[in-house]
């Protein structure tokens, strides 16, 4: 009886079921919590690409970041010609449909100027799409941070690009060349020669990860080129 | 100990130091070497294999005598595999950035030969009772070796321990480095030898 072809069937049958029944209870029940987390986390990085530090004694909680940004960052949405949309929120934007228009996150504290501009970047490395924020000074040139919150790169090779070793080296880099041309910034093989004249929007590359590094370099362009007629808006606004 | 008689407490010890699963049969070495860079991750590991180990050996010694033969590593691995969802998806609700740590190395619980492993060799066999404290041994050796891996790993390579700071500010400044080997998966590698090896010397095992 046991070894017959419908006991084997109905047996194993009634434990997929019982085993399918389980989970999805499982998934469906965590859901809530777990897309609050993962928004939670896309908050902590546009924090963390626009340099709010986030100390040892104090480490972040969902209660923390909901509120540092409530209070710090602006979110409007810019269209195709940098101009912003009057009216309408960063949530509603459908990627589908409307490709054209882009989400800015803008670090404004109170009684203070703004400290910078965080967008949303991503694009194929090697093996995956990384998802992250790239941020800019107030200037719209120098670089201030920038972040990976999701990718599927190797651990320890291209993985690294979310490392601080690596982003850290990004601070301070600019976009934009002595004639204002958008030059993006660069990853480069091993380290960047200081001495260079490109070495202003050049970084060390990660050994290992050269494809993920190619994919950087150009998933970024595409990203800054398409946020270029906001922050040359916000160029000339600095200087006039 | 009094409470678990003879038997028991051999299941539940044995694999705790002389037939460790890692350090012994050397199974599990792929999560060993990856999530013991801090002491943190190395912990809330060692709880998810205990978990997932405890229960799938108690569930499949419960159906041990319904499973069909034929199909019995299907069954096992599926009774396994919804436990480690279970408790990815429960890592990702209530431990979001842990999980992000440990990423893969949660689902890569459902391959860990020491789970599969107990599952033909150890309740295909027993009493669920007993099946359950092999799994809690088991789990618990994995444990052992992971946290104390990662314990040499994060003061060798972070100079911290359990995210605090326990090598001196001065040693740095006398030019003391961390050594970045340790956060590398040789590492991990050079670490768990001398483990095995102290291990076997200390207490006489032999291969036979």
């Amino acid at each position: 009886m046991r070894q017959s072809n419908s006991y084997t069937l109905i047996f194993t049958g009634i434990v997929t079921i019982i085993l399918g029944f389980l989970l999805s209870i499982a998934a469906t029940s965590l859901k809530e919590k777990q897309e609050l987390n993962v928004a939670i986390d896309i908050k902590k990085n546009i924090l963390r690409s626009l340099d709010f530090p986030e100390t040892q004694d104090e480490p972040w909680t969902i209660e923390i970041i909901q509120e540092m940004f409530d209070k710090n960052i602006i979110s409007y949405v810019v269209d195709g010609t940098g101009e912003k949309v009057d009216g309408m929120k960063v949530e509603d934007i459908d990627p589908l449909t409307q490709g054209n228009l882009s989400p800015v996150f803008c670090k404004k504290r109170k009684g203070k100027d703004v400290e910078g501009y965080a967008v949303p970047i991503s694009g194929k490395g090697l093996w995956s799409t990384l998802y992250g924020y790239f941020a800019l000074e107030a200037d719209g040139i120098t670089v201030k941070g920038i972040t990976f919150y999701k990718h599927g790169e190797t651990p320890g090779l291209g993985g690294e690009v979310e490392k601080e070793w690596f982003t850290h080296n990004f601070i301070g880099k600019r976009i934009i060349d002595g004639q204002g041309n958008l030059v993006g910034i660069q990853v480069v093989k091993g380290q960047v020669d200081e001495l260079s004249e490109n070495a202003f929007h050049q970084v060390d590359g990660i050994s290992g990860a050269t494809m993920t590094s190619k994919g950087l370099n150009n998933f970024l362009m595409t990203d800054l080129q398409k946020y270029e007629p906001f922050f040359k808006r916000i160029r000339t606004k600095g200087n006039s | 100990m009094a409470l678990l008689n003879k038997k028991s407490q051999v299941v539940l010890k044995d694999p705790l130091m002389n037939n460790n699963p890692i350090t012994f049969q050397v199974l599990g070495i792929c999560s060993a070497l990856a999530v013991t860079v801090k002491v943190d991750t190395a912990i809330i590991m060692t709880l998810a294999v205990v978990f997932v180990l405890s229960m799938s050996n108690t569930l499949i010694s419960l159906l041990r005598n319904f499973i069909p033969t034929r199909v019995r590593i299907i069954v096992q691995l599926a009774i396994i595999a919804s436990l480690v969802i279970l408790t990815d998806q429960v890592l990702r609700a209530y431990m979001y950035e842990m999980s992000k740590q440990l990423s893969v190395f949660v689902g890569l619980i459902i391959t860990n030969c020491i789970v599969m492993g107990r599952a033909e060799a150890f309740a295909m066999q027993n009493k669920p009772g007993q099946s359950f404290l092999d799994g809690l041994g088991n789990g618990l050796g994995y444990g052992i070796i992971l946290i104390a891996v990662s314990i040499f790993r994060e003061i060798l390579g972070s100079g911290t321990l359990y995210g605090f700071q326990v090598i001196p500010s001065a040693f740095y400044d006398s030019g003391y480095v961390n050594n970045g080997l340790m956060v590398l998966s040789p590492g991990a590698f050079i670490i768990l030898g001398l483990i095995i090896w102290i291990q076997r010397t200390v207490f006489d095992i032999e291969e036979n």
